[in-house]
């Protein structure tokens, strides 16, 4: 940007003319890209906010009916205009979490896999592998997850567990479908490992390497490398990687609907049919008629928003504090 | 390795009699186990996935299929959902390869950091989420549902995907390229298209073929944007709702009808198939790129 002006003082006077039509056409070219970079930034950043103003205007006339008692009621009857995103919160957080407990442990080992243990050939072809489960469209986890997964989980999985866990509500007397609040946590690990394995492999990758043969050489077993220098080294990350997985599974509409089985009230058991707020939207907008109903939904979108930049806002910090500590170092 | 090494290197063997050690060793053969099972655990479900619908969905694929609407194929949902995805990366590519440039090419770091937490937070937007704000902003106003709208969904969604993707590789742009273009006087507009962008065209490509194969399959946006239409032949209007793959395997699937199903398989695998090969592709592409730039 600077350069021009600096260039032209030395140059011979008889190509004045055309070096000063060359500088104009230069500082409107690099005016021009800048303002269109700019402008492009401009874009995302109103886009974003328009999403949630759209949230919230959506919502509004819900809000103003309901306020925040909308949070804590269960009852959801669109035909007396009564509603409120009790079970749903519960459901949500219910599926996402038992979800999270099964997928975290079994994505941080597939992260520990392939950064320590795999050969790189192997590596090469589980890699990419992995990150394709990530690649399947929910649409088609869901159908399958209806179709499959569910009939299989209810004939085989629920009973089992009810037989060898039954003592804990959580694993109560299976229904008579395999559409379960368990049914969907399943589809939502199978979503979500990916994501959490693959940034921990990075992570895990970025662990120096002299350390980790410090600790052998001083007798440490692969294990004990792992807990002692690894794992230390890079908990927050994993953690925040583990927040964006959670994010992903709260937000997830189209595979929860379909093999969730729409239930409204609060149960302790995962056997049971549940219904999250995304489900809930997707399931019920196409034919919500009355302005009301409507809005009740966009109000669910609402609180699903808040959750959702909360948990990535957190992640954000973790990550970078995170980056912040590995520079340091 | 680290067993070779305790064991290998000292002459005493202070380490390998005592029961301590077997059970440090056997702990950690354990967890090398179970990290190897979950590997394979994670291939078997990826296995049994795609085995599945090429199982179910080969038998419906003909070419009738492909090429006829309903109640007998899915070719006007394959066209509408190309036009669909067409408008929205022709949308998103260059807004985001824009910001990537203003990112690597004028921003300062607290302008870069702002902008990169706006790009995460758009892509950990559920996307029912973009769907309710495409109601909000254009089907509701214009009371109709449009594929357009739809289109403009998508995009939100690719674009966090496609501008990090571009930063990365304008990153990854070597810095005596830009110097030498800097040392011969070339103003910063022209070297950013004739230096900086060709050389990273590659990855640009890269991160939008994967942005594509990403949008490809979104469902939630589609049901509030796109989601009344006539599947029984083809439409290319982008102000009409047209017809598309992965509202009607929704809809097959909730509908409870075994023929019904047997066309939700047959749809499933086409759209697996085609973002299967357009990600791998991108990865082919982008590891060729990375050897390149490497050397």
């Amino acid at each position: 940007m600077l350069e021009p002006a600096s260039a032209s003082d030395v140059r011979p006077p008889r190509r004045n003319r055309s070096a000063e039509r060359l500088r104009r056409i230069d500082r409107i070219g690099d005016g021009l890209l800048y303002g269109i970079c700019a402008f492009a930034c401009l874009l995302a950043v109103v886009t974003l906010l328009l999403v949630a103003y759209e949230s919230v205007n959506g919502a509004s006339p819900a809000i103003s009916k309901f306020g925040l008692g909308f949070l804590t009621s269960t009852t959801w009857q669109p035909n007396f205009g009564e509603f409120g995103a009790g079970s749903l919160i519960f459901g949500t957080a219910f599926s996402s979490f038992f979800a999270l407990l099964l997928g975290a442990p079994i994505a941080i080992a597939i992260g520990l896999y392939l950064s320590e243990l795999a050969p790189k050939g192997v590596r090469g072809i589980v890699s990419p592998l992995v990150e394709m489960l990530a690649a399947i469209p929910s649409v088609i986890l869901g159908f399958w997850g209806i179709l499959i997964l569910a009939p299989f989980v209810h004939e085989r999985i629920e009973p089992f567990l009810h037989d060898t866990l039954g003592f804990l509500p959580i694993f109560g007397e299976p229904q008579t479908t395999g559409a379960s609040v368990f049914t969907a946590s399943l589809i939502l690990t199978i979503m979500i490992v990916p994501i959490i394995a693959s940034i921990s492999r990075d992570l895990f990758l970025a662990v120096p390497r002299e350390l980790q043969d410090g600790a052998s050489a001083l007798g440490a077993t692969r294990w004990e490398v792992v807990r002692g220098v690894v794992l230390p080294s890079t908990g927050s990350g994993v953690i925040a990687a583990s927040l964006l997985g959670l994010g992903r599974a709260l937000g997830e509409a189209i595979a929860v609907t379909q093999v969730i089985g729409a239930g409204s009230e609060i149960k302790a058991s995962l056997f049971e049919t549940g219904d999250t707020l995304a489900g809930r939207i997707a399931n019920q907008f196409p034919g919500a008629i009355t302005e009301l109903h409507q809005a009740s939904l966009f109000y669910c979108g609402l609180i699903l928003l808040v959750i959702g930049l909360l948990s990535n806002l957190l992640a954000q910090r973790i990550g970078r504090r995170f980056a912040y500590a590995q520079g340091v170092k | 390795m680290a067993e070779i090494g305790a064991a290998g290197f000292d002459p005493t063997t202070p380490l390998s009699a005592s029961g301590n050690l077997r059970r440090r060793q056997f702990v950690s053969r354990f967890t090398e186990a179970g990290a190897t099972g979950a590997a394979v655990l994670a291939i078997a479900v990826l296995a049994i996935l795609i085995y599945t619908v090429a199982a179910r969905g080969a038998g419906a694929l003909s070419w009738e299929f492909l090429t006829t609407g309903e109640p007998t194929g899915i070719g006007p949902a394959l066209i509408g959902t190309a036009v669909i995805v067409a408008i929205a990366t022709a949308i998103a590519t260059p807004v985001g390869v824009l910001i990537a440039i203003y990112l690597t090419e004028f921003a300062g770091p607290r302008a870069t950091r702002f902008m990169k937490a706006t790009l995460d937070l758009t892509n950990g937007l559920p996307s029912i989420i973009i769907g309710l704000f495409i109601f909000g902003l254009l089907i509701k106003p214009l009371e109709k549902q449009m594929a357009f709208a739809a289109s403009v969904a998508l995009a939100v969604i690719q674009l966090p995907l496609i501008a990090r993707g571009s930063l990365e590789v304008l990153l990854l742009v070597p810095g005596n390229l830009r110097e030498a273009s800097d040392a011969l006087g070339v103003s910063r507009w022209r070297s950013v298209i004739g230096v900086i962008l060709p050389s990273a065209l590659g990855g640009i490509v890269t991160a939008t073929v994967l942005a594509v194969a990403r949008a490809a399959g979104e469902t939630a946006p589609l049901i509030f944007a796109s989601s009344v239409f006539d599947a029984t032949k083809v439409g290319l209007n982008p102000f009409e709702a047209l017809p598309n793959i992965p509202v009607t395997i929704f809809f097959l699937s909730e509908e409870g009808n075994p023929t019904g199903f047997t066309r939700a398989w047959g749809a499933s695998l086409v759209l697996i198939a085609v973002i299967l090969f357009a990600s791998l592709g991108a990865r082919a592409l982008l590891s060729r790129n990375r050897e390149r730039t490497s050397r």
